[in-house]
């Protein structure tokens, strides 16, 4: 079960570069990327690694905003087409909603260390 | 299958559609007109009215409407095109798609070729989305600053109110305007017409979808007194109607796309229509205060037709 869980964290990280063609490097960070289509976050909860840049691509027709329930992070308006990232440093449990569809929720969980 | 009127049927009909509800159809496709009372006299020529738009939406661009400044002009020439000059207009939010600079300036600027008395504004979500609501308050707030304000106008006490901000599930007003609200009230006398503006639903239309507002009922308690309460509302793109004593509730139909019906689908989102038939999921509405009385004639008119 444990294996299973860490191949779907995996599976949903994608290396940072490898869109340029570069070699994957440990030293630059890892990004994930989640959607947001159909008045949703997909998925919905992501597991990352300390240092994970989060990368939000907004295809509603209706605008959407990637905003911490706390505060600490706000996309603002985002437009179809639009992305916005957050960098996550520190370990914890970041939910989050669209500030104009409050039903909208996500949540990132961020482990410490670094992905496998 | 028995002819006798299911309860359960009725008595949501008595819900959604609201007693005293009137419906007409006219040439120019007026699709509803809710009085007060179940008359259906003829509004007396002369007598005050005012004029409600909502959800513009400049800005927006989709298959629901690849031209949303087309159907907002079309709304304002409705307006300039009625038989009497309304005392003021009053759109009830989402001006703009998505707080843009460039969005507002265009609102601000076709709303100003409307040939009425005075333009007022409440804000939707879209409009509060980058800053809060900084910018439209700025460009369509009250002077004051202040968030919400009352004025009186059209023989009617109005109360111009902000439920869009810092929203966790459905509207929320927030402590801080309830209260004004009930000191704004507590000099107004019953027999006083009183209209109340916000973008969100002040009743609970459909909360899955956040259409409602979390704190209305001690807004609504506040209200019941009074001999004539007219809720105008926007934010879901369809006209609805209820009516809860002598409060009466109208969410109004946007000048830019429809949306589905409360629970038709999962979510709720611009909806695309056949081609043809936008015009007519579109519209403005007129209120008609009958003077001498405490009558107010709500009256839906779609954008379709010529």
């Amino acid at each position: 079960m444990k294996n299973t869980i860490a191949s779907i964290s995996a599976a949903a990280v994608l290396i940072a570069g490898l869109g340029a063609g570069a070699s994957p490097s440990p030293s630059v960070a890892t990004t994930t990327a989640v959607a947001i289509a159909d008045y949703s976050f997909k998925p919905p909860t992501i597991t990352v690694a300390a240092g994970t840049r989060v990368v939000w691509t907004q295809k509603d027709d209706d605008p959407h905003t990637v905003t911490a329930d706390d505060g600490s992070f706000d996309s603002k308006g985002l437009g179809q087409g639009d992305t916005y990232a957050h960098v996550f440093t520190k370990p914890g449990r970041y939910p989050y909603h669209c500030s104009a569809h409050p039903f909208m929720k996500g949540v990132v969980i961020v482990t410490k260390g670094k992905t496998p | 299958m028995s002819e006798t009127l299911d309860r359960s049927k009725f008595l949501e009909c008595m819900a959604w559609c609201g007693t005293g509800v009137v419906y007409a159809l006219t040439g120019t496709g007026i699709v509803g007109r809710a009085l007060a009372d179940a008359s259906t006299r003829p509004l007396p020529a002369g007598a005050p009215t005012f004029v409600q738009i909502s959800d513009t939406h400049v800005g927006f661009h989709g298959d629901a409407n690849h031209d949303v400044l087309a159907t907002f002009q079309t709304a304002i020439d409705r307006i300039n095109a009625l038989p009497s000059r309304p005392e003021f207009v009053m759109h009830t939010g989402d001006l703009s798609h998505l707080s843009a600079a460039g969005q507002f300036d265009t609102v601000k600027q076709m709303l100003g070729s409307i040939k009425t008395g005075a333009t007022y504004a409440v804000p939707g979500e879209h409009d509060v989305i980058n800053d809060k609501g900084v910018e439209f308050f700025k460009m369509f707030g009250h002077p004051s600053g202040e968030k919400w304000y009352s004025f009186d106008a059209a023989g009617v006490h109005a109360l111009a109110l902000t439920n869009v901000i810092d929203i966790t599930a459905g509207g929320l007003l927030g402590r801080d305007q309830l209260d004004w609200a009930r000191k704004d009230l507590a000099s107004i006398p019953k027999s006083t017409p009183v209209t109340v503006f916000a973008h969100i639903p002040l009743y609970a239309v459909y909360p899955d979808w956040g259409w409602t507002t979390d704190d209305f009922s001690e807004l609504l308690t506040m209200l019941r007194p009074f001999d004539s309460v007219t809720v105008l509302n926007g934010h879901i793109h369809q006209v609805l109607s209820k009516v809860d004593g002598n409060v009466k509730f109208f969410t109004a139909a946007s000048t830019a796309f429809p949306q589905p019906k409360p629970g038709s689908e999962p979510k709720p989102h611009p909806l695309v229509v056949p081609a043809g038939q936008l015009s007519s999921d579109l519209g403005i509405r007129t209120v008609t205060i009958v003077p001498g009385t405490h009558e107010i004639a709500v009256a839906d008119e779609t954008l379709a037709g010529s």
